[in-house]
């Protein structure tokens, strides 16, 4: 019997004492830390969409981390221990087959961009390679009174009827909204492609960076596309033609195609909602980018949409941005 | 150097044996083998599918069969249906024979087959029907599913604890250190993932990080150990190297490998301190793997041209030298300069399976092709161990290679900025390729069911007996002795 007490015995003691140590006594201690400033519960419409989000493996391809190193900035700032307290069972994630989420109620407001993306997610963006959840929506001949049906374009809609989103779309997709980051005085907010070089003025401080970069300012035509790609072409699509009733064409665009670049430049700084545009009322978010994109960034960008699809319009530089940043909204 | 020939010898005889004892032990054997291979093929035939997915997203999207809800269901079944029972029904085996002394109780070997199983299978409807606790790897069961897994293993404890105390000699052998070990600590990691107190928020991310490499590395890593330590002497008719080698091993295993889960969440909100202890001990590592592979290596020494005469050797090659680069890439990636790149690819999703596949998927077989004849009396065909070996082989060899470049690739994508989707576009190739490394895989998992089959129900195929000609390579080693 000795020699069993001894090895096993000693086995089992001394990784007790190192589990307790390594992982039990930190994750007491962890549990128990302070939600970050307006870090809030979720409703329970939210609470649902996270099951359905987690008992669909969403978080198999997409993670909710974002690590202080410079590659993540693209997904928003670094996440602080503030941001989980909220966040059980955790969904940090180990893969990212998709883009990170954690902050995509900010990049992706829309829900009915949701909804599209949900249904098919290769009628926003051709490459992707995420599975269509289709079982989450319901074709009906005619959207019942207080349904909206979603405007899935014509090519990837059923052949009959509209597309009506389940409860448990409607669930997922507050909960796809509502993950948000919250500023943290400190942290900063970098986004885009470029937060890396520039650092992004923080939305508290729209104006700091403009005057100094404005001299030195050139178009770059291969930055404007990719960050266009990055940020803009899941909505307004690569060709500039946008969806049908849910994002306004940018091609031809009277905002973009023209010379005065105010409103253009507003609605990226800032945003827009419930416009009407070329006959057309759209009701879905477009996201505000002031926060996210540099001054320079935006002009690279607004410039690229100027100049492609058969836009002509004048380009624009750093200092006008920062002009109408400094306008405030 | 301790000369174990002592140690071998017991094994395999003893006083306390019976002939319906050796054929209690034997269907034992048969049945967690037999069970194990049909999760084998159930889990594997899904992870085909998932990597077609890749290829094709709107190929069976609908709901029971949609990606995320089949994927939990191919990793659970991988490792606790298919390398769980096929460990444990090697372990009962070797714990059985190394002390010399009959199985403590059959009745609670059968008992824990039925539990394992029933875990499975209500693990696995549970997560087709989207009962995911939250996509925590290797713990999404239900916690009333893990509960009874847990109960599984304490069965499974007990059994192997009333064994070993009934063995016929003092000493206890080395492979029983592992087996043994490696269920109770694997009793802790399930009840530290079940119970909730510690487990909110970033809490609960401690946890995860602990449990996910704690699950692999003190379960499924000292048992196929414990094997190696019967089987390779087994068949190669030979003492271990250095039995002092394989305590050291152990011990210190025990002391590095649970500290290093947090490497995980490196860059994570985790406390830098405890990312920094796993860092520092995932380099610690190298002490236990390379003194385990070295001493297993060393065993094998001088029969090298013998391992393609034996194919349970060459499994157990195969294994051993698989451990020894993924623990050892393991530890390389675990520095924070290079996590910055392949965290989150597929790089990982192959390190994986160069881990869990070449070597404890290798190690089960090569346990089971050098031990289950000799319990059953019965050999397989060479030809269908040949293909089993084979198309494995270069199949996860693809496999691994695949993702190891397209994640790198991926990796390098996000480092240099460029719009994410192009990372997705860049996979593409190399997705391909695991898919073919993975039909390679899973044929060779038919051959695999081909020869459990002859090895247990069926006729007998024409192999050899596992346990080699010991004058075989005997010259070289006399040689190496002499100079
Ligand atoms: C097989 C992997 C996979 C699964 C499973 C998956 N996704 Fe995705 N997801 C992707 C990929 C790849 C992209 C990038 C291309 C695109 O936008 O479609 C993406 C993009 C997204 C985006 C857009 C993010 C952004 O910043 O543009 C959202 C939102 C999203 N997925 C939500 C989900 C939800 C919700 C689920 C579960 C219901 C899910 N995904 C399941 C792979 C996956
Ligand atoms: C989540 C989807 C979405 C994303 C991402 C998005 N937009 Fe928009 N955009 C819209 C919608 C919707 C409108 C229509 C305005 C409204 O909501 O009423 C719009 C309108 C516009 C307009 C036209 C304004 C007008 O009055 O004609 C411009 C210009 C524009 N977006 C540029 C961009 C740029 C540049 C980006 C990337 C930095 C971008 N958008 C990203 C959804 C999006």
């Amino acid at each position: 019997m000795k020699p069993m007490l001894a090895i096993f015995g000693g086995a089992l003691a001394i990784y007790v004492v190192i589990v307790l140590l390594i992982a039990v006594g930190p994750a007491i201690d962890l549990s128990r830390t302070p939600a970050g400033p307006d870090v809030q519960p979720l409703t329970q419409l939210q609470a649902e969409g996270r099951e359905v989000f987690a008992g669909n493996g969403c978080g198999y391809c997409h993670t909710q981390q974002v690590r202080p190193i410079p590659e993540d900035q693209v997904f928003g700032r670094p996440s602080a221990p503030g941001d989980f307290t909220y966040q059980t069972p955790e969904l940090l994630g180990s893969e990212r087959t998709g883009p990170d989420l954690t902050n995509v109620g900010n990049t992706k407001p829309s829900d009915v961009w949701q909804y599209i993306h949900l249904y098919d997610p290769r009628a926003v963006v051709p490459e992707s390679i995420m599975p269509n959840f289709k079982f989450l929506f319901r074709v009906v001949d005619k959207a019942p009174p207080g349904e909206t049906a979603v405007p899935v374009p014509a090519q990837f809609a059923p052949a009959r009827g509209v597309v009506i989103p389940t409860q448990q779309a409607k669930a997922l997709v507050a909960y796809l909204l509502s993950l948000k980051q919250t500023p943290i005085p400190g942290y900063s907010m970098n986004g885009g492609m470029g937060g890396m070089t520039s650092a992004a003025p923080s939305p508290s401080a729209p104006a700091s960076s403009a005057p100094a970069a404005a001299g030195a300012y050139s178009y770059d035509a291969g930055k404007g596309e990719a960050l266009f790609t990055a940020n803009c072409s899941a909505c307004h699509q690569t060709t500039g033609e946008g969806i049908p009733g849910a994002f306004p064409p940018l091609k031809g665009n009277a905002a973009v195609d023209n010379d005065d670049p105010t409103l253009h430049i507003h609605t990226v700084l800032h945003g827009a909602h419930g416009v009407t545009i070329g006959g057309v009322k759209y009701t879905s978010v477009m996201p505000p980018f002031a926060g996210q994109l540099s001054d320079a960034d935006i002009a690279d960008i607004v410039n690229y949409e100027r100049s492609s699809w058969g836009n002509h319009s004048k380009h624009v530089t750093t200092a006008d941005v920062a002009a109408v940043r400094a306008k405030g909204k | 150097m301790a000369v174990t020939a002592q140690d071998l010898s017991r094994t395999g005889s003893g006083p306390v044996r019976s002939e319906r004892d050796d054929h209690e032990l034997a269907s034992i054997f048969t049945a967690y083998t037999v069970s194990a291979t049909f999760w084998l093929l159930f889990a594997t035939a899904i992870g085909l599918l998932l990597a077609f997915k890749f290829g094709a997203p709107d190929f069976w999207a609908a709901k029971y069969l949609t990606f995320g809800r089949l994927r939990p269901i191919h990793t659970n079944d991988t490792f606790y249906g298919f390398a769980s029972l096929a460990l444990v029904g090697a372990a009962y085996y070797v714990a059985a024979r190394s002390c010399g002394t009959r199985l403590y109780s059959t009745k609670l070997a059968w008992i824990g087959l039925w539990l394992f199983n029933l875990a499975a299978i209500a693990g696995t409807i549970a997560l087709d029907l989207g009962y995911n606790w939250g996509d925590l790897e290797y713990r999404e069961w239900p916690w009333p599913i893990r509960v009874v897994f847990l109960a599984a293993l304490l069965v499974t404890a007990w059994n192997l604890i009333a064994t070993v105390a009934r063995r016929s000699s003092e000493d206890i052998y080395l492979s029983n250190w592992y087996i043994v070990a490696g269920v109770l600590w694997t009793i802790v990691i399930a009840t530290v993932g079940v119970l909730p107190w510690y487990q909110y928020g970033l809490g609960q991310v401690a946890i995860s990080g602990y449990y996910m490499h704690n699950a692999v590395g003190m379960w499924f890593t000292p048992l196929a150990l414990g094997l190696f330590y019967y089987a390779i002497p087994k068949v190669l008719n030979r003492p271990i190297y250095s039995y002092a080698l394989g305590v050291l091993a152990f011990w210190t295993n025990l002391l590095f490998y649970p500290l290093l889960g947090g490497h995980h969440f490196l860059f994570s909100p985790l406390p830098w301190w405890l990312q920094t202890t796993a860092i520092v001990f995932s380099v610690a590592m190298l002490v236990p793997v390379w003194a385990g592979s070295a001493n297993f290596l060393l065993t094998m020494r001088g029969r090298y041209h013998g391992r393609i005469e034996s194919y349970p050797l060459a499994f157990l090659f195969v294994a051993v030298i698989c451990y020894l680069v993924g623990s050892t890439q393991g530890t390389v990636e675990a520095f924070r300069s290079l996590q910055a790149i392949w965290h989150f690819t597929s790089f990982t999703v192959g390190h994986s399976h160069l881990t869990m596949y070449g070597f404890v998927a290798f190690a089960a077989w090569g346990a089971v092709y050098a031990l289950l004849p000799l319990a059953t009396g019965k050999n397989p065909g060479r030809l269908g161990m040949a293909v089993h070996f084979w198309l494995a082989l270069v199949g996860v060899s693809i496999y691994v290679i695949a993702l190891s470049i397209g994640g790198t690739v991926q990796g390098l994508d996000w480092v240099h900025k460029v719009p994410f989707i192009q990372s997705v576009v860049d996979m593409e190739p190399y997705y391909l390729w695991r898919g073919v490394g993975g039909i390679l895989m899973f044929l060779s998992h038919i051959a695999f069911a081909w020869n459990v089959w002859r090895m247990t129900a069926g006729t007998p195929g024409d192999a050899a007996s596992p346990i080699m000609d010991p004058s075989v390579g005997k010259e070289v080693i006399e040689r190496e002795v002499v100079a």
